[in-house]
């Protein structure tokens, strides 16, 4: 029994206590069971278990407190009308806007933060982290540190544009299509479809194969491949407000297509299209990590976390984290931005908590 | 009704909140209310007076954002706000019935009618299911429904809507409960129809002696079917008083403004006297069909420049598809349609701007009408800047003549959007917005089914000083007679997409009618409580049934 066991049982119990004596009932049956827990891991793993646990809380508490300090940071310096949607998030999804905005500093200030050059090799292959390298060296010898910064500008920079071309070249088609309907609408559908059917891996492996590796084509070829399903939501929405009264009093006006797309139904369907484009973001994301580990995406030696999990993988086998790093990054963002987008689903839901 | 009988249901103090703006606010402020055994309450008021709020209160239950936060609901001696939700369970379904506005929306389409109807009594033990269904067919045959045996096997989409209302009036009835809770169930069909539906609930009720608490905004209904009325308003009552001493001498103002408010009447304009005379709007011999179902056949009518024509039918008939016919938006298959005597092309897409700005439309919804995203300015502003080329100064001062012109204050509604707004006042939006284009001809789509009767009233007379000063001409299409008779100039009455008859107001609600007219207007429901009984008598209380169907 040393002094840290008996503090983390005095202090969970203490805890416990005054959430009972305050009536806390969610607070205090989290924490007693805890305690419980504790008993029982104490036991079996001994003071490392305990360790872990308070690690681990400790984190936990760490990201809620940023989460709750960031949202209010940002209800502060928000106009009034976004404050007050503001108010309405979870601290989930505070927690990820807090993520998605670390994420695009690094990207931003990348040359600033990153001690050194993406490119640049500055010590042996393969060397353990010291006070120059804050996470070791990759498999040539460059700052793993500093490539993660230049990753996240250049795998969530080349995501970003590959989503926002494919929602504008979907969400376009498919305003088009629910306004015109008819055989237009048709022949989009059914292209649509044609291009949904090829298994998306297997046909961005194929064009790239054949017009070679270059971002042009990668931004292109997955623009091409999620378009259609941002179509099919596009019109699916649209077509609902189509229908509406006010839709055929402007037609009535004599109003062209464009005013009624710009207008009258692009203001009714952004909720779910924004939604739409976070998930979209997450997959895009991951199909570019995808491809760059098999080689195909981002060409070396530019930085990206996709390619980096490949080129370190060698280091699994001798027991060393340093290869998941880049995959840990791509999961914190995917998680981010699905809280983010998890918020904005059910807020364009109308499901209103009571 | 015989004294003293025994209490069923008695609420004391009933305070309802509401969640809004992330706060409680209190929507029903101590209401009390007693219901003895077989007896009929009618609970009349505005939207937003609370009547739905205190129907489902009785049963114990609260709308999801809602709360009963205070007073005591006691059902035969039993206390329904402290009463667990699983005994409520029981209570509800069995004992106590709820019957909603439209049954359509209440029947699950993937059932058939009789699964739903035998689901409570099979779920409660009360019957098996053969013994459930047989007495389901019992009930659809007290109720007159067509086929009694039968019916019970097609699907919700299969019978009409009326049908269906009573189909649902049969399923409250499964259990026989104590007290039948009606939610406005007349108040989306036709008059025609409504009345067999009236009759319907009407000899239910007194065959089994249930409770009923009789929930509308339609005087004249609530007048056949209940004993007492209570008159609320804004979540607090106004009075209580037998259905008779209510309706002859109402005490307080604001019910007495209730029952006036039918009495805006104007004169009737003819039509020009000149020969030579040109129609603003004719509609010449038009035929028109939905794909291969043909849904007007050789309609034919005018319009003069500054007079009313009101198109009347039961729903099907054809009103609409004519509007859409003359604005464009359904080509007609034979005939055409003239425009200070010339033909305008069938498709609106082929029409030149100054056609299309001439003939504007208000809609039924308003809802659906204005665009929710849009502020106010821009929706009025947009048909002004489209067709008189108007911007900046000038487009705003025209935008807030015209929100003076209908009565809202330029200052305080310019920068709102529509979901803001009250329906009477999205309402005048879309009057605004189809004044802005400066017609000459308007076509209003029922406009004031969806309001309440004094907000009513108050667009009936906005319309019509409108017309005065700009000299407007008016289709208005409605299926309430009571309209009819204080806008109208000239009728136009609808059945199966035919004219069969038309002619000028005063002329068309004096005898002889044709005898669809004649139907329609005797089931207009009129304020004396005795009128449901009387027509029946004369009709032949068989034929209910068929007489809408004539």
């Amino acid at each position: 029994m040393n002094s840290f066991v008996i503090g983390y049982y005095a202090l969970l119990i203490g805890a416990s206590c005054l959430a009972a004596y305050f009536k806390q009932r969610q607070i205090f049956l989290l924490i007693f069971s805890l305690t419980l827990i504790s008993f029982v891991t104490g036991i079996i793993g001994g003071v490392p278990a305990l360790r872990f646990i308070t690690i681990a809380a400790g984190l936990l508490a760490l990201a809620a407190g940023v989460s709750y300090a960031f949202r209010e940071f940002l209800i502060i310096i928000s106009p009034d009308g976004v404050a007050k949607e503001l108010r309405t998030a979870p601290l989930t999804a505070a927690f990820g806007m807090f993520v998605i905005f670390t994420y695009a500093i690094a990207g931003i200030f990348a040359p600033v933060i990153a001690p050194f050059g993406e490119a640049e090799v500055i010590s042996s292959a393969f060397a353990p982290a010291d006070e120059n390298m804050l996470l070791g060296a990759d498999q040539l010898g460059r700052d793993m540190f500093s490539r993660i910064i230049y990753g996240a500008r250049n795998t969530v920079g080349l995501a970003l544009l590959a989503t926002a071309l494919a929602f504008i070249a979907g969400a376009l088609a498919g305003l088009l299509a629910a306004t015109k309907g008819g055989w237009f609408d048709q022949f989009m559908g059914r292209a649509a479809d044609v291009i949904m059917s090829i298994p998306s891996l297997i046909f961005a492996l194929l064009m790239l194969s054949i017009f070679g590796t270059s971002l042009v084509v990668i931004v292109v070829v997955i623009a091409l491949i999620y378009s259609p399903r941002v179509f099919r939501l596009t019109r699916a929405v649209a077509g609902n407000v189509v229908v509406m009264d006010y839709i055929e009093a402007a037609k009535l006006r004599g109003e062209g297509t464009w005013y009624l797309i710009r207008k009258e139904i692009l203001p009714n369907s952004t909720a779910p299209l924004i939604a739409e484009f976070g998930l979209e973001f997450c997959f895009v994301f991951l199909l570019i990590a995808g491809l760059s580990f098999l080689g195909l995406g981002i060409q070396p030696p530019t930085a990206d976390w996709g390619s980096m999990v490949r080129e370190n993988a060698t280091l699994i086998s001798f027991g060393e984290l340093t290869p998941l790093i880049p995959a840990a990054a791509i999961a914190l963002l995917t998680v981010a931005v699905n809280f983010v987008v998890d918020w904005m689903l059910f807020r364009s839901s109308g499901l209103k908590e009571v | 009704m015989v004294p003293r009988k025994e209490v069923l249901l008695e609420v004391k103090d009933l305070r309802i909140e509401g969640y809004s703006d992330e706060q409680w606010v209190e929507i029903v402020h101590g209401v009390d209310l007693t219901l003895h055994k077989g007896e009929v309450l009618g609970l009349i008021g505005e939207s937003g007076a609370g009547k739905s709020t205190i129907g489902l209160a009785s049963m114990g239950f609260a709308r999801d954002g809602c709360r009963i936060s205070g007073g005591s609901i006691e059902f035969d001696g039993m206390e329904l706000t402290t009463t667990p939700e699983s005994d409520l369970r029981a209570l509800r379904g069995s004992r106590i019935a709820y019957v909603a506005q439209s049954a359509a929306a209440s029947f699950n389409p993937a059932h058939r009618i009789i699964d739903q109807h035998t689901e409570a009594p099979i779920q409660y033990r009360i019957q098996k299911r053969v013994e459930a269904q047989e007495d389901a067919m019992e009930l659809y045959h007290r109720l007159r429904l067509p086929n009694p045996n039968e019916i019970g096997f097609r699907y919700p989409h299969q019978v009409s809507g009326g049908q269906l209302q009573r189909a649902m009036t049969a399923m409250a009835m499964a259990c026989r409960p104590d007290l039948i809770i009606f939610d406005e169930p007349t108040t989306a069909l036709d008059v025609t129809t409504q009345i067999e539906v009236l009759a319907a609930i009407r000899d239910i009720v007194d065959q089994f002696n249930t409770a009923a608490i009789y929930i509308t905004h339609d005087l004249a209904v609530v007048a056949q079917m209940a004993d007492t009325i209570k008159v609320l308003l804004k979540g607090e009552e106004v009075e209580e008083a037998p259905t008779e001493q209510m309706l002859d001498s109402p005490s307080e103002d604001y019910t007495k403004s209730l029952w006036a408010v039918r009495s805006f009447k104007r004169p009737q304009k003819d039509r020009p006297a000149e020969a030579d005379a040109v129609p603003i709007v004719s509609v010449k011999n038009v035929d028109a069909a939905y794909g291969k179902i043909q849904v007007l056949d050789d309609v034919s009518f005018d319009i003069y420049a500054g007079m009313t024509v009101a198109v009347v039918g039961e729903s099907g008939s054809g009103k609409s598809t004519t509007a859409r016919c003359i604005t464009g938006l359904l080509p007609p298959t034979k005939g055409e349609i003239l425009f200070n005597g010339e033909s305008l092309p069938p498709r609106y897409q082929d029409r030149s701007k100054d056609q299309l700005r001439q003939a504007q439309m208000i809609y039924q919804m308003a809802d659906t009408a204005l665009n929710p995203k849009i502020r106010i300015s821009e929706i009025i502003g947009r048909p002004a800047q489209f067709y008189g080329n108007l911007h900046g100064a000038e487009l705003k001062n025209r935008v807030d003549e015209l929100l003076d012109l209908i009565e809202l204050d330029p200052a305080k509604f310019y920068n709102r959007f529509p979901p803001e707004l009250s329906g009477g006042q999205k309402q005048r939006i879309g009057i605004a917005r189809a004044l802005a284009a400066e017609p000459s001809f308007i076509i209003c789509d029922e406009v004031t089914s969806a309001l309440d009767q004094l907000v009513a009233e108050g667009i009936l007379k906005l319309l019509d000083k409108l017309q005065e000063d700009l000299n407007l001409a008016y289709m208005f299409i409605t299926h309430d007679l009571a309209t009819v008779r204080s806008i109208a100039d000239e009728v136009v009455v609808m059945q199966k997409g035919k004219v069969v008859e038309q002619g000028p107001k005063d002329k068309m609600f004096t005898p002889p009618h044709h005898p669809y007219t004649d139907l329609l207007l005797s089931s207009v429901p009129e304020m004396d409580p005795n009128w449901l009984t009387t027509l029946l008598e004369e009709r032949g209380t068989d034929s209910i049934g068929e007489a809408a169907n004539v």
